[in-house]
């Protein structure tokens, strides 16, 4: 199909700009190191069984603390060395970078479905309901989302659910802005009206003909919105609030590495530097596609 | 004018309110308390006893009333682990916070603003591509991470700096740097788009023109008119931000302030505490925000003359 006729028989993409999944050809070296280092690191997440070489919680107490490869002592098979406990820290990162990335998709799924659905009911209803979601955000914006996160932490205990809980919470109410702020904008559009006219429901024209139009936004907001989150869930794992031990998250490892900082900085180097690449790459990514759906941003 | 400082009032109080009430259901919704303050081997009496001490028998509904009018009369309670009144052990913590604050808020403004300068100026050369790829990447580095880099290197590599307390103006200098990483660079992104709004103006070209020097233009003409924007943007991050890095830093460096006192607590359970001490820190960052725009509102005559 070419370009023209799909504007043509689908009428709703002339509404906004268009936009299409920017691909390797439009990125340049910087965004292409980005995409092959989250690549590695998803492929990574997802075949860690088969990836890691050891068990991520077996402990060897007689081979503790051995450095990585290159240095002294260095224990064979043990590329990243071993931790307090002669756990492979390898493995550990392996392993922790799988959870870090099922929580923080798990999040950011959970708020964009939340903030959402909030933005496109508030857009569509709009009165008093419109009112009382807008207050929420703003209070949301103006309070630091670490308090809550402590009190939600504290309150409920950490464990994994009560993580997802807290990530899921972050971020909502940049979802409701951008989506409401979209809505009301396409609400006015011809092509509304006319669906309006053709007897459409309110629940069909949000859902088959105002949604696809805030998809591009919701795309450039959820890569942002990620990057924060992973950092959100080291921060309070890091804190001891996160997933509690043996299970390896990497903020953790950082967390409760860092009482062998003297003697054993490797224990902290090693998942300091995956999350630093996740974010890292997660952020380009973003920063990317933002520029690419947002014409005014070219110029610059 | 009038309307706009009483609706910014408005929005604070509703806001206000929505966190007391979330501290209040948080809490409560976790258990009864009383199985926190007491332990264990207490008989099933004794706990009833305490129970109706505190009102915990009585409905939610009653509970969460009393709670409100305590608050407004100023009464927090006591904390379960030191026995002693949570404003007062809030309150000598909120000095050593405040002086890290302040020592991370200079810092940040003299380094991003430069740099921020710099980056509109040569957006096209090398210099300003160098700086936005620091900020950029500095804005996706956890302030953790910073922390505990900065401990490996100066602490325990070169022994130039100590770790731990708020002792000497040495003490300042890592947990400035930790919770100043994410600031400096959030504000060097927004000086360098204000700058860039301000530098396409046509009274620069103008300033150029009556050969103005170079500096003078840029400054007087270009910093000045960008500051108004800029300070809005700068009040209302800083608070923020800073109250989370704040959070992570403090104990990073075991820094005697409101945010290590936040996590103890909220590891610990000492739920007087938590709830004191998130309040106050909301209570600070909101009434910031606020006077931030009302300040806005008097800096833009478009505002301050609006009628109505």
């Amino acid at each position: 199909m070419t370009d023209a006729t799909h504007h043509l028989s689908s009428p709703r993409n002339t509404a906004t700009k268009t936009f299409r999944i920017p691909i390797w050809s439009d990125a340049n070296w910087i965004v292409r190191i980005a995409l092959l280092i989250g690549l590695i690191l998803v492929v990574t997440a997802l075949t860690a069984p088969w990836l890691a070489p050891f068990d991520p919680n077996a402990q060897s107490l007689i081979s503790r603390l051995r450095p990585p490869i290159g240095f002294d002592r260095y224990k064979d098979g043990f590329y990243f060395g071993t931790d307090e406990l002669g756990r492979d820290i390898f493995s550990r990162c392996i392993y922790g970078l799988r959870l870090t990335f099922a929580l923080a998709l798990a999040g950011a799924v959970i708020g964009l479905l939340i903030g959402g659905t909030l933005g496109l009911m508030a857009g569509i209803i709009g009165g008093m309901f419109e009112e009382i979601v807008m207050g929420l955000v703003d209070a949301q914006i103006a309070i630091p989302f670490t308090l809550i996160a402590l009190l939600i932490l504290a309150a409920m205990g950490s464990s994994l659910d009560v993580m997802i809980l807290v990530l899921g919470v972050y971020g909502w109410e940049q979802y409701t802005r951008i989506v409401r702020g979209e809505v009301k904008k396409l609400i006015q559009m011809p092509f509304v009206e006319a669906a309006r006219a053709a007897g459409a429901t309110p629940a069909r024209i949000a859902v088959r003909h105002i949604l696809p139009n805030v998809v591009s936004p919701i795309v450039v907001q959820f890569t942002l919105n990620f990057s924060n989150i992973v950092i959100l869930e080291s921060t309070l794992s890091f804190l001891g609030l996160g997933v509690q031990p043996p299970t390896a998250t990497l903020g953790s490892m950082v967390g409760i590495g860092r009482d062998y900082l003297p003697t054993a900085p490797w224990i902290v180097l090693a998942p300091a530097m995956v999350i630093l690449l996740l974010t890292f790459a997660v952020q380009i990514l973003g920063d990317w596609l933002r520029d690419k759906a947002d014409v005014r941003l070219r110029s610059r | 004018m009038l309307t706009y400082v009483l609706r910014t009032l408005l929005r604070m109080a509703i806001t206000l309110f929505l966190i007391v009430t979330l501290v209040f259901f948080a809490t409560r919704l976790s258990g009864n308390p009383v199985d926190f303050v007491l332990g264990e081997g207490i008989t099933k009496e004794d706990r009833a006893l305490l129970i109706a001490y505190y009102g915990l028998d009585s409905s939610i509904g009653t509970q969460y009333w009393r709670y409100l009018s305590s608050v407004f009369s100023g009464e927090f309670g006591l904390s379960f682990l030191e026995r002693r009144p949570v404003s007062e052990i809030v309150l000598e913590r909120a000095w050593p916070s405040l002086k890290l604050l302040l020592s991370a808020v200079c810092f940040t403004l003299i380094v991003s603003i430069p740099l921020g300068i710099l980056a509109a100026i040569y957006r096209t050369s090398i210099i300003g591509s160098v700086v936005m790829v620091i900020a950029f990447l500095g804005y996706a580095v956890p302030s953790f991470i910073i922390g505990i880099l900065l401990v490996l290197i100066f602490a325990y590599t070169l022994n130039w700096l100590p770790v731990i307390g708020d002792g000497t103006a040495l003490h300042f200098i890592m947990p400035t740097l930790a919770i100043s990483g994410t600031l400096v660079a959030a504000i060097t992104r927004f000086t360098r788009n204000a700058m860039l709004d301000v530098l396409s103006q046509d009274y620069m070209r103008t300033a150029r023109a009556k050969g103005l020097p170079e500096w003078i233009v840029i400054l007087k003409h270009g910093l000045r008119n960008a500051s108004i924007t800029l300070l809005s943007v700068v009040g209302l991050q800083i608070a923020s931000l800073a109250a989370a890095g704040s959070v992570v830093v403090e104990s990073i460096f075991a820094w005697p302030g409101i945010g290590d006192l936040l996590v103890r607590s909220a590891i610990l359970r000492d739920y007087p505490v938590l709830q004191f001490g998130v309040l106050s820190v909301a209570v600070a960052v909101i009434a910031i925000n606020a006077a931030v725009d009302i300040a806005y509102a008097f800096a833009d005559p478009r505002i301050r003359l609006a009628k109505g």
